[in-house]
C-alpha cells in the first residue's frame, strides 16, 4: 500500500488523528519552550514555594519555588530529545543487522541472535545503573546505553519478516529474474518491514522515555536539569505536603506514552484492515424460511436430504452475500454421493450447513436439511451438537492441520467415546486400538501413543477417519479427502472409504473436484457450479453421458484420454519461427 | 527399487544437441538442529532438454522433483554434479553470472498467489526482469502491454494489483514475466497444480502455443501423470531423489517398464467409471 | 529432556561467565579512586595507596578477574568494599525481600492474565475491548508513574495500605502482606495488561486451527475445546512472554522497591551501584543473570511439555 495511503488512514481512525495532534502539539510546545515560558526553568523564589496557580505562574510553583510550567517544557527537551537518541542508536543498530541475518542466514544470523539473546537476559534497569557508576551521570551516554538495550527488539522484528519474506515464492522470481540482492531488499523487502517498524519506533520511543523519566526518579539522571522524571522524584518527596506536583509531570508523562501507543495502534490497523473483515455485531439470528423450491420432484432420501438450501455471509455493511442458491440433494444409507465443482462453486460451504459449522459470519438463510427425517437447518447449537459425532462425522481436507499437536493419537480418539458413549478410560483405550484397527494402520498400540507430527500424512488422513467413525455414524461428510494426499495413499484412503460404505451402510458425502475420484468411488453425482446444483445422477450417467453445458466443459478438460504428445522432433520450432 | 541396467540407460544418455544437460546431480539438505545428519534429496540425478523440447518430470511429494529445478535456477545449492547451460557450466555460478544467466534461464512456480508480490503491480512485476537486464524504466514499461497481450491479458491489468485477478490470471502473468527476456528455458513448477480444471487447460492451452512460436525448452515438474503426458515429448520419473525411468511420454505414461511408475500410473484415477474399474482391477492385481 | 537440561544448564554457565568477565572488565575501565573514596580526601596518599592493595586493586584487571573468579565459584562473592559486609549474606537478606514480590507478581499476572486472555479471545466484543484498553493502558503508563498514584490513593489519602517498610513473612504473615500488596499490584497491572494481550492473541489464533472445527464435527462441547485444546496450544506462546516479562519485571522491582522502601535487591542495585562496590555489583549481576537463565530453562520445559512438537530431542 502507498505510504500516502496509509498516512491518510491513520489521520481518518479518530485515535491515530488525534494521537498525532497531541504528539505534535507536545513537540512544538517543548520546541518553542522558550517561547511559551516567561521563567528560567531554574529560577527559584523560595518564597513562593509550593505557590498555587496564579496569572504569572500558570501551574503554579514547585516545593523550591520555580515554575512548573517552564520546567515542564524545558524537560520536556531533555526527555524527549534523550527519547530520539536512543531511538536512533537502537535503529542503527538493529534494522541494517536485522536486514542481513534475515536476508543471508547463515552465520552471521547465529552470530547476531547469540549476542541479541545475551543482551536480552540483562534487565535494563540494573545495566543503566551500572553504566552510570561507571561512565558517569551524562543523560547522553546513558541514552546510548539505552539504545544498545533496546536494539534487539528492532533486530528481531526486522530478521523476522525478512526472513518470512526471504522464503516467498516472488523474492526467488525475482532472482531468477536477474536482480542484485540490493534491487530485491529495496524492492520487495524495505516495502514489507516499513509498516512494523514505524508501530515498534513509536512503541520503543515510548519505553524510552519511560525508562529515562525513571532513571531521573531514581535520582541517577543529569544532575539538577529539569526533567520529567526528576520532577516526579520531588514530588514524590512532597507527596504528604503537596500531592498535586505530580500531577502536571505525570499527566505530561502518561499523555506522550499513551499517545505513542495508540499512533502504533493506529498505523497497525491501516496496515492491516486492507480488506474489511465481516461485521462482527452479534445479531439475533433468524430462522432460515422454507424453501422456495421445497416441491422439488424428487421424493427425499431416508438419510439425508436437503431441499432449497440457501447459504450467505454477512458483509461488513450489514447486507448478506449469498454464496449457496437453493442446493437439492440427497445421500442414502451405503450410498456415496459426489458433490463436485471447481473453487467457489459453493460445495464446502453446503457440507457445512449440513454439519451446522459454517465459518463466522455464514448462515443458513432458507431450506431444509433433513437428517434422519429430522429438521436440521436452524436447529439450536445444542443440539446440532448432539448430532455430531454421533449421527454426522467430518472428514477434512488436510490431515496434518485438523489434528491437535499437543496430544496423542491415542487421546484424540479417546475423546468422543468418552464423550458420547461414555466409556471408561480402559474401554476407550480399547476402543481406540479397535478404530485404528478399522482404518487398517498396523501396530495400533504404538501409534496411539505417538504425536501427530510423529506420523505421515497418509497415517493421520487414516486417524482422522478413525477419529470420524468413533461413534459409528450414519453420516460421513468428507471435504476434499485425499487432495492433500500422493495417488498412492490416494488410492488406498478411497479403498478404506468403499470398505466402510460396503460393510457399515455408511452414507457419505464426498465434496471433491477430482473426476477421477469420483469415478473410483462414486455411486452417484451431483455437479454444482456458481452455488446451484446443475446436474445430478449416476456416475456412469454424468460421467458418460452428461447433459449440462457446465459437466460438459468440466469433462472436456480432464486430459485422461488427450493423446500423448508425439516425440519431438529437431527442426519443429525452426519450421515456425522462420 | 534399484534401477537396472536397462532402465537406467536413456537416462544418463546425453544428446550432443542438448540445451540443458544436468548429470549425476547431488543435492544435500542439512538436518535440523546442530550437527543433525543431512538429508540428501537428489542422489545423482541425469537428464537433459533439447532446444524446443519438453522434459516432463513426474514424482510424488519429497521426491526431489522441485529441488531439480531450483538447482538448475542456483536457488539450493549443488553438492556434486554437472549442470550444462547452452555449453557452459553453471552449478556453481557466481551470482553476477547468474544474474546474467536470467535472460536464458526462467521460471513459473506452482503457487500464483505467493509468487507475485501483493503490493506492487502487475505492470511493475512485469518489468522486473527488464529492469534487471538493466533496460530503461520507460522502455520496461512499454514492453509491459506486449507481454500482457502475448498471454492474453487485457492492457489495463498493468496498473492494477495481484489480489484483483483470479488464480489463472495471476498464472498467465508469471507466464508474461518468464517470458519477457526471451529465454531458451523456462522451468515450469507444477504450474497447474493450484488452479481448477478448466482453468488448467487453458493454461496448458498457452504453454504450448508459446512453446510453438518461440521455440522455447521446457522442464515441466509436476506430481500428475496426466498433464505431463499431455505437456511433454519425453517423461522422465523420479523416486526418493533417483529418476527411474525416462521415455517419450506415450511409452512411459502407457507401457511403463519400470514397478514404479507402473504402481504409479494405476493409482491415479480416470474420469471414465469403466476405465477406473479396470485400473483399480490392474493396481490390485499387481500389487 | 535431562539431556536437554543439562545443555541448557551448561549454555547458562558459559553466559554466566561471559558475562561476568565482560561486566568486571567494565567496571574496572574507569579508576575511582576506591581508596580515596573510603578513607576520605584528608587522607594521606601512602595510605589511599595501602587501602587500595588490601583490595587488590593495584593488580591487573584480569588478575583481579581471575581471583574473583576463583572465590566465587567456591561461593564466596568477596566483602563490600565500602560496608565491610559480606556479599552473599547481604545478598541472601534480601533476597527474601524481591523474590516475595517476583512471585507474588508471577502469580496475579498468570491468573489474571489467562482469565482476561481466554475472555477476550473467545467472547470478543465488550471483553475484547475492555482487554486491549487494558493493554494500551498497561503499555503507555510507565510503572513507576501508576505506582506513585497507587501511593497517592491508597497510602497517602485512604490509608489502607503503609505507603513504606516491609515486615518479613516470618515476622508477621498479615504485616507482609500489608507492606507487599501496592508494590505487587503496581507492578502487576502493566504484566497483566502485556500478557493478557498476548493470551488473547494465541486464543484466537487457536481457534481458527482446523482441528478446532474437527473437534466440533466430533459433537465436543464448546467449553471442552476451549479450556482443554485452545487453552493448552495457547499457552506455549504466553508463555514465553511471561518469560521475557520476568526479565522487565526485575527493572520495575528496582523502582518499585525504592519507592515503598523495600529492603530488596532493587533498592541494593541503586545504593551499590552508585558508589561502585565492585563485589556486590559483580554479585548482583550474577544475580539477575542466573534468574533470567533459570526462568527462560523453566519456560522452555514447560512449553515442551505443553507442545510435543517443541520437544528437543
Amino acid at each position: 500500500m502507498s505510504t500516502g495511503r496509509t498516512l491518510r488512514r491513520v489521520l481518518r481512525n479518530p485515535l491515530g488523528g488525534l494521537s498525532a495532534a497531541l504528539l505534535l502539539l507536545i513537540v512544538a510546545a517543548v520546541l518553542l519552550a522558550p517561547v511559551i515560558a516567561s521563567q528560567d526553568p531554574g529560577a527559584s523564589s523560595l518564597s513562593e514555594a509550593f505557590a498555587g496557580p496564579s496569572g504569572d505562574h500558570p501551574l503554579g510553583m514547585d516545593s523550591a519555588g520555580r515554575d512548573i510550567l517552564a520546567r515542564i517544557l524545558y524537560g520536556g527537551r531533555t526527555t524527549l530529545g534523550g527519547a530520539l537518541l536512543a531511538l536512533a542508536i537502537a535503529l542503527a543498530l538493529g534494522v541494517p543487522t536485522g536486514l542481513v541475518a534475515g536476508y543471508r542466514g547463515g552465520r552471521f544470523d547465529s552470530a547476531a541472535n547469540w549476542t541479541v539473546n545475551l543482551v536480552m537476559a540483562l534487565p535494563a534497569m540494573v545495566v543503566l545503573l551500572a553504566s552510570r557508576a561507571i561512565l558517569g551521570p551524562d543523560v547522553h551516554v546513558l541514552m546510548i546505553v539505552l539504545g544498545v538495550l533496546v536494539a534487539p527488539s528492532f533486530f528481531r522484528l526486522v530478521r523476522g519478516i525478512v526472513a518470512n519474506v526471504r522464503g516467498e515464492l516472488y523474492v526467488d522470481a525475482a532472482k531468477v529474474s536477474g536482480l542484485s540482492d540490493t534491487r530485491i531488499i529495496a524492492r520487495h523487502v524495505l516495502t514489507v518491514v516499513r509498516g512494523p517498524i514505524i508501530i515498534q519506533v513509536a512503541l520503543v520511543a515510548g519505553i524510552a522515555i519511560a525508562l529515562q523519566a525513571g532513571l531521573e526518579f531514581l535520582g541517577v539522571g543529569s544532575g539538577s536539569t529539569a526533567t520529567w522524571g526528576a520532577m516526579l522524584n520531588e514530588a514524590f518527596q512532597n507527596i504528604q505536603r503537596a500531592p498535586r506536583l505530580i500531577l502536571w509531570p505525570g499527566l505530561a508523562l502518561g499523555l506522550t506514552n499513551c499517545a505513542l501507543v495508540l499512533l502504533a495502534g493506529a498505523v497497525r490497523d491501516a496496515l492491516e484492515d486492507q480488506t474489511p473483515r465481516p461485521a462482527r455485531r452479534r445479531r439475533a439470528r433468524p430462522a432460515p424460511e422454507p424453501a422456495e423450491s421445497a416441491d422439488s420432484a424428487a421424493p427425499r432420501a431416508a438419510l439425508l436430504s436437503v431441499r432449497g438450501l440457501t447459504v450467505a455471509y454477512a458483509r461488513p455493511d450489514g447486507t448478506d452475500k449469498e454464496v449457496v442458491h437453493g442446493v437439492d440433494l440427497d445421500v442414502r444409507p451405503g450410498e456415496i454421493l459426489g458433490l463436485v465443482g471447481e473453487s467457489g462453486s459453493g460445495k464446502t460451504q453446503t457440507a457445512f450447513s449440513v454439519l451446522g459449522l459454517l465459518p463466522e459470519g455464514g448462515r443458513v438463510t432458507r431450506g431444509s436439511i433433513t437428517v434422519n427425517g429430522r429438521e436440521t437447518a436452524g436447529l439450536r447449537e445444542r443440539d446440532h451438537r448432539a448430532l455430531r459425532g454421533r449421527t454426522l462425522a467430518y472428514v477434512p481436507q488436510e490431515p496434518m492441520s485438523n489434528l491437535d499437536p499437543a496430544f496423542t493419537i491415542g487421546s484424540q480418539l479417546m475423546e468422543p467415546v468418552r464423550h458420547h458413549l461414555g466409556l471408561g478410560r480402559k474401554e476407550a483405550a480399547d476402543k481406540a486400538r479397535e478404530l485404528l484397527h478399522l482404518v487398517e494402520i498396523p501396530d495400533p498400540d504404538r501409534t496411539l501413543r505417538l504425536y501427530p507430527h510423529e506420523i505421515s500424512g497418509g497415517m493421520a488422513q487414516r486417524v482422522l477417519i478413525a477419529g470420524a467413525m468413533s461413534c459409528d455414524p450414519e453420516l460421513l461428510i468428507a471435504d476434499e479427502p485425499t487432495t492433500a494426499l500422493d495417488v498412492r495413499v490416494q488410492a488406498e484412503v478411497l479403498d478404506l472409504l468403499r470398505r466402510l460404505r460396503d460393510e457399515r451402510g455408511l452414507g457419505v458425502l464426498l465434496v471433491t473436484h477430482n473426476l477421477g475420484v469420483v469415478a473410483d468411488v462414486c455411486d452417484r453425482v451431483a455437479v454444482m457450479n456458481a452455488g446451484r446444483i446443475v446436474e445430478t445422477g449416476t456416475t456412469e450417467q454424468i460421467l458418460g453421458s452428461p447433459r449440462d453445458p457446465y459437466t460438459r466443459t468440466l469433462l472436456a478438460a480432464v486430459l485422461d484420454d488427450a493423446p500423448a504428445r508425439a516425440p519431438w522432433q529437431p527442426r519443429e520450432a525452426r519450421t515456425v519461427t522462420a | 527399487m534399484k534401477k537396472t541396467p536397462a532402465d537406467a540407460a536413456p537416462s544418463d544418455a546425453t544428446a550432443p544437441d542438448a540445451l540443458l544437460d544436468v548429470r549425476d546431480l547431488r543435492v544435500r539438505f542439512p538436518g535440523k538442529g546442530w550437527r543433525a545428519p543431512e538429508t540428501e534429496v537428489l542422489e545423482g540425478v541425469g537428464l537433459f532438454v533439447r532446444p524446443g523440447e519438453t522434459l516432463g518430470l513426474v514424482g510424488e511429494s519429497g521426491s526431489g522433483k522441485s529441488t531439480i529445478g531450483r538447482a538448475v535456477l542456483g536457488l539450493v545449492p549443488v553438492r556434486s554434479g554437472s549442470i550444462t547451460f547452452h555449453g557452459e557450466r553453471i552449478e556453481h555460478a557466481d551470482p553476477r553470472r547468474r544474474r546474467a544467466l536470467s535472460r536464458d534461464l526462467q521460471v513459473i512456480f506452482q503457487d500464483p498467489y505467493t509468487s507475485l508480490n501483493p503490493s506492487r503491480t502487475i505492470g511493475d512485476t512485469l518489468a522486473e526482469p527488464l529492469i534487471g537486464q538493466g533496460t530503461g524504466a520507460r522502455e520496461a514499461r512499454g514492453r509491459v502491454a506486449g507481454l500482457l497481450e502475448r498471454v492474453h491479458l487485457p492492457s489495463d491489468a498493468a496498473g492494477r494489483l495481484p489480489r484483483e485477478f483470479s488464480g489463472g490470471q495471476r498464472q498467465r502473468v508469471a507466464i508474461a514475466r518468464a517470458l519477457a527476456l526471451r529465454p531458451r528455458l523456462v522451468i515450469c513448477d507444477e504450474p497447474v497444480s493450484a488452479l481448477d480444471l478448466t482453468t488448467q487447460r487453458t493454461v496448458l492451452d498457452l504453454l504450448l502455443e508459446i512453446q510453438r512460436e518461440t521455440g522455447v525448452s521446457y522442464l515441466f515438474v509436476s506430481h500428475d501423470l496426466a498433464v505431463v503426458r499431455f505437456m511433454s515429448h519425453r517423461v522422465s520419473v523420479i523416486h526418493r531423489g533417483e529418476i527411474v525411468e525416462t521415455g517419450d511420454a506415450a511409452t512411459v505414461t502407457s507401457e511403463p517398464r519400470h514397478d514404479y511408475t507402473r504402481t504409479l500410473l494405476l493409482a491415479s484415477p480416470v474420469a471414465d467409471v469403466a476405465g477406473q474399474r479396470r485400473r483399480r482391477a490392474a493396481a490390485g492385481a499387481g500389487v | 529432556m535431562l539431556n536437554f537440561i543439562a545443555r541448557r544448564i551448561a549454555a547458562g554457565a558459559v553466559l554466566l561467565v561471559v558475562i561476568s568477565f565482560l561486566s568486571y572488565l567494565l567496571l574496572s575501565v574507569p579508576h575511582i579512586d576506591v581508596g580515596r573514596q573510603l578513607l576520605g580526601e584528608s587522607a594521606s596518599q601512602s595510605a589511599i595507596d595501602a587501602k587500595n592493595a588490601s583490595l587488590g586493586l593495584d593488580e591487573p584487571v584480569l588478575r583481579q578477574y581471575a581471583n574473583w573468579f576463583a572465590h566465587a565459584v567456591r561461593g564466596d562473592l568477596g566483602t563490600s568494599w565500602f560496608t565491610s559486609e559480606d556479599v552473599g549474606q547481604a545478598v541472601g537478606n534480601r533476597l527474601p525481600v524481591t523474590a516475595s514480590l517476583m512471585l507474588g507478581v508471577t502469580a496475579v499476572t498468570t491468573v489474571l492474565a489467562f482469565l482476561l486472555g481466554v475472555w477476550a479471545g473467545v467472547r470478543r466484543g465488550a471483553a475484547d475491548r475492555f482487554v486491549q484498553v487494558l493493554g494500551v493502558v498497561g503499555y503507555a503508563l510507565p510503572g513507576f508513574l501508576l505506582t506513585l498514584v497507587l501511593v497517592l490513593v491508597f497510602a497517602v489519602r485512604l490509608r489502607w495500605f503503609p505507603a513504606i517498610g516491609y515486615t518479613g513473612f516470618t515476622d508477621s504473615p498479615s504485616g507482609w502482606l500489608s507492606t507487599i500488596t501496592l508494590p505487587v499490584l503496581s507492578l502487576s497491572v502493566a504484566s497483566v495488561a502485556g500478557v493478557s494481550q498476548q493470551v488473547r492473541g494465541a486464543v484466537i489464533d487457536a481457534l481458527r486451527q482446523d482441528y478446532v472445527r474437527t473437534l466440533r464435527a466430533r459433537g465436543l462441547p464448546a467449553s471442552r475445546i476451549v479450556f482443554k485444546h485452545v487453552l493448552r496450544n495457547a499457552s506455549a506462546p504466553a508463555l514465553s512472554v511471561l518469560g521475557m516479562q520476568f526479565v522487565g519485571l526485575l527493572g520495575g522491582a528496582v523502582l518499585v522497591e525504592q519507592i515503598f522502601g523495600l529492603p530488596g535487591i532493587g533498592s541494593m542495585t541503586v545504593t551499590y551501584t552508585a558508589r561502585g562496590d565492585i563485589p556486590v555489583i559483580m554479585a548482583l549481576v550474577m544475580l539477575t543473570v542466573v534468574g533470567v537463565v533459570l526462568i527462560n530453562l523453566l519456560v522452555d520445559i514447560l512449553i515442551g511439555w505443553l507442545n510435543p512438537k517443541a520437544r528437543v530431542a
